[in-house]
């Protein structure tokens, strides 16, 4: 049972060649801008690579740099072989590349759509890296002394001034964290001898934030530290106040920036997905109408095309054993 | 004696010709790129233009963005005219206009090179502006609440972190000043009331200030208040502390982004300018050559083709002859009571039809 069987006429069978080599070309360009697009990405990612845990949210700026070297190179092909497609003398020499061509051709599409279906899925992944990722950038923020935390406060400081953010969750995570460094503790002091002694751990904790957190719309100067104590500041209360400070959490911050851009690659990606599935399809009809024409005397007769010869349950039981008699016939020799 | 003459055989003369239809396609592109350089220059100084006093500086990217539409006309013009003067035919279109076209291509290239000296010359005006301007802003950082200035404050703040720079000259301008509004101060408190009490103007001045000069590669977290106070803050000296704040004013910062923009844009038009010079000599040859041939007859044969005609004092002359007689054709000759028909010698010979026979006399009784 054939599936989706279509009748070529001559000057259909031109018509295709000619549109398929133009398409060929397209996709080619759409190729390239897939690698370009995750060359942007993985760039981008790479910026702020300092509050993420782990790189696993890596694997889509790579699969579609993959996909897109390897698209450069199937649409080349395609638009070769549909060149020799109308030349009844020099089609017959691809017929053997055909087969393998197309099962090559096939896995990289599919990895195209995976790629985009995970950089849709990749959401949960890419918070808890940064959660963990921030947490620990807040935790070092005072370390500007110990090697390989030195430019700690510098990434977070820019980082909350870039995204409009403060802290990780929201402010409030720079009160549970000792973010002054005890080389600028005066411990002579009676308030900062109270302050560590009134906590387990010996921290010197404040309610109060560093300044990349200052709002510059706000229309008072900054107020940074005492900022639960209302009676501290005149005209003011910290509940009701929401220009002071950036009040969104710099995790939901990284997280709405990165997912925008991915979806905006996504989408993209998916409609060249489209663009290399259409070009791979058009393909295969070529092919096969034209393998019909192979030997007949007269070339301009009328042909069918189809996808596939057999069910696709029997195809696919076909690819299976042939791979399997490949698989086989390779580790034989070696017993 | 002709000025710089050169020789042109036919197949030099169609070579210059092509060579000068890319130049000037060449130059039409240079003419677009002065066009946007001009475009972005006035989209930079209006981004800033609150922190600019009134001065006259927007008559630099004007003058950029009017030399680049020019320069691509004139080329487009001087890129069809070389593209025909390959033919001799279809030069005689464009025989009468050339001349003209040649003198006003020379006085643009003057237009051009004004323009590039012009892109140095701008700095000293935009340092004045941006000194008045960057003051203003500061007085008026604390008055969110009147109409007009409510967002002075932000631009300042965002000013000051994109910059890294700290009020006008330096941090200590924020001193001078009381950038804290009177709506955020506790008129009850004694410190405040002292402070009011200490200076002549009642303003409320303090050695601290704004967030955004804090300086975000200093190890230690931001000192704003009490800036010139050491024993306010743990193991500090102001006298030697750098990373604290940003050290650099805002005045110096945007001047230097400034310059550095104009230098770009002035070395841009300077080059553009020697296409210009370029292109002009060569259709200036051209233009000569193709007349010399015209007038030997031959369109194949060698001709001559040179800057000026005559030597440079020479031509000097007969142009301001010339100049001088246009203005005398419109004064009225008083030497025959200003009759011009008095006395004018039949100096021509009578023409007396196509076979030029005089007609019979008419005599008495024929």
């Amino acid at each position: 049972m054939v599936v989706m069987k279509m009748k070529f006429p001559f000057e259909k069978r031109v018509k295709l060649a000619q549109g398929l080599w133009l398409l060929s070309w397209c996709a080619t360009v759409a190729g390239a801008t897939t690698f370009t697009l995750g060359c942007v990405l993985k760039t981008e990612l790479r910026r702020r690579a300092e509050v993420m845990d782990n790189t696993d949210v890596h694997i889509v700026p790579n699969t579609l740099m993959i996909v897109g070297l390897a698209s450069l190179g199937i649409n080349y092909f395609a638009s070769k072989i549909c060149q020799d497609a109308l030349d009844a003398g020099r089609f017959p020499r691809w017929k053997n590349f055909l087969k393998p061509y197309f099962a090559v051709s096939c896995f990289f599409t599919v990895l195209m759509l995976l790629a985009v279906i995970m950089s849709y899925a990749m959401k949960g992944s890419l918070e808890s890296s940064l959660k963990v990722g921030l947490r620990n950038g807040i935790r070092f923020y005072k370390d500007t002394d110990t090697p390989g935390r030195c430019f700690q406060k510098q990434n977070i400081d820019r980082l909350q001034m870039e995204f409009q953010c403060c802290g990780n969750n929201d402010f409030r995570d720079w009160f549970e964290v000792q973010w002054i460094s005890n080389r600028y503790l005066d411990f002579s002091t009676k308030e900062v001898k109270d302050r560590v002694k009134s906590n387990v751990d010996g921290r010197y904790l404040v309610d109060g934030v560093p300044f990349s957190c200052c709002n510059p719309s706000s229309p008072r100067p900054c107020i940074q530290y005492k900022l639960t104590n209302n009676s501290a500041h005149y005209n003011y209360e910290y509940q009701t106040e929401e220009l002071n400070i950036y009040l969104r959490g710099c995790r939901e911050a990284l997280v709405n920036y990165y997912m925008s851009l991915m979806n905006t690659i996504g989408a993209g990606v998916l409609s060249i997905f489209i663009l290399q599935g259409s070009v791979l399809v058009s393909l295969r009809f070529l092919q096969t109408a034209m393998e019909a024409v192979a030997g007949k005397e007269n070339t301009e007769i009328e042909t069918e095309g189809y996808l596939l010869e057999k069910g696709v349950k029997d195809t696919i039981m076909e690819v299976r054993s042939t791979v399997w008699d490949v698989v086989y016939s390779q580790m034989s020799p070696s017993f | 004696m002709a000025v710089l003459k050169v020789k042109f055989t036919k197949t030099k003369r169609d070579k210059l010709a092509q060579v000068l239809w890319i130049l000037n396609w060449i130059s039409v592109v240079t003419g677009a790129i002065l066009f946007s350089l001009g475009l972005f220059l006035k989209v930079e100084i209006n981004k800033r233009g609150e922190l600019m006093a009134e001065r006259d500086i927007q008559y630099v990217p004007n003058m950029l963005i009017a030399v680049g539409l020019i320069a691509c006309a004139i080329n487009f013009l001087g890129g069809k005219i070389c593209y025909d003067c390959v033919d001799t035919t279809k030069f005689l279109r464009w025989k009468l206009i050339m001349l003209p076209y040649i003198i006003c291509t020379f006085f643009f290239t003057f237009c051009v090179l004004v323009g590039a000296l012009m892109c140095y010359s701008m700095r000293g005006e935009l340092e004045e502006s941006l000194n008045l301007g960057l003051t203003d802003a500061i007085r008026f950082y604390k008055d969110t609440d009147t109409p007009g200035r409510c967002f002075l404050k932000r631009t300042v703040d965002l000013l000051q972190i994109h910059f890294q720079c700290c009020g006008n000259n330096g941090y200590r301008d924020w001193f001078q000043i009381q950038w804290i509004s009177n709506r955020y101060l506790d008129m009850s408190e004694k410190e405040v009331i002292d402070r009011l009490r200490s200076n002549v103007e009642g303003k409320y001045l303090m050695d601290g200030v704004p967030f955004s000069c804090c300086n975000i590669n200093s190890p230690r977290p931001c000192i704003q208040q009490q800036i010139t106070n050491n024993s306010a803050h743990f193991n500090y000296e102001h006298q030697t502390e750098e990373l604290n704040l940003w050290m650099k004013g805002c005045r110096q910062a945007l001047l230097e982004y400034y310059t550095h923009i104009m230098q770009s844009i002035g070395l841009a038009v300077l080059i553009t300018w020697l296409f210009e010079l370029s292109v002009l000599t060569g259709v200036r040859y051209l233009q000569t050559s193709l007349e010399n041939v015209l007038r030997q007859g031959d369109p194949n044969s060698e001709s001559d083709g040179w800057l000026l005609e005559n030597s440079f004092m020479e031509t000097a002359r007969t142009n301001l002859n010339i100049i001088k007689s246009l203005g005398k054709n419109n004064h009225i000759h008083t030497s025959n009571n200003g009759d011009p028909n008095i006395n004018v010698p039949s100096t021509s010979k009578a023409h007396y039809g196509p076979d030029n026979v005089p007609p019979k006399q008419i005599t008495e009784g024929s």
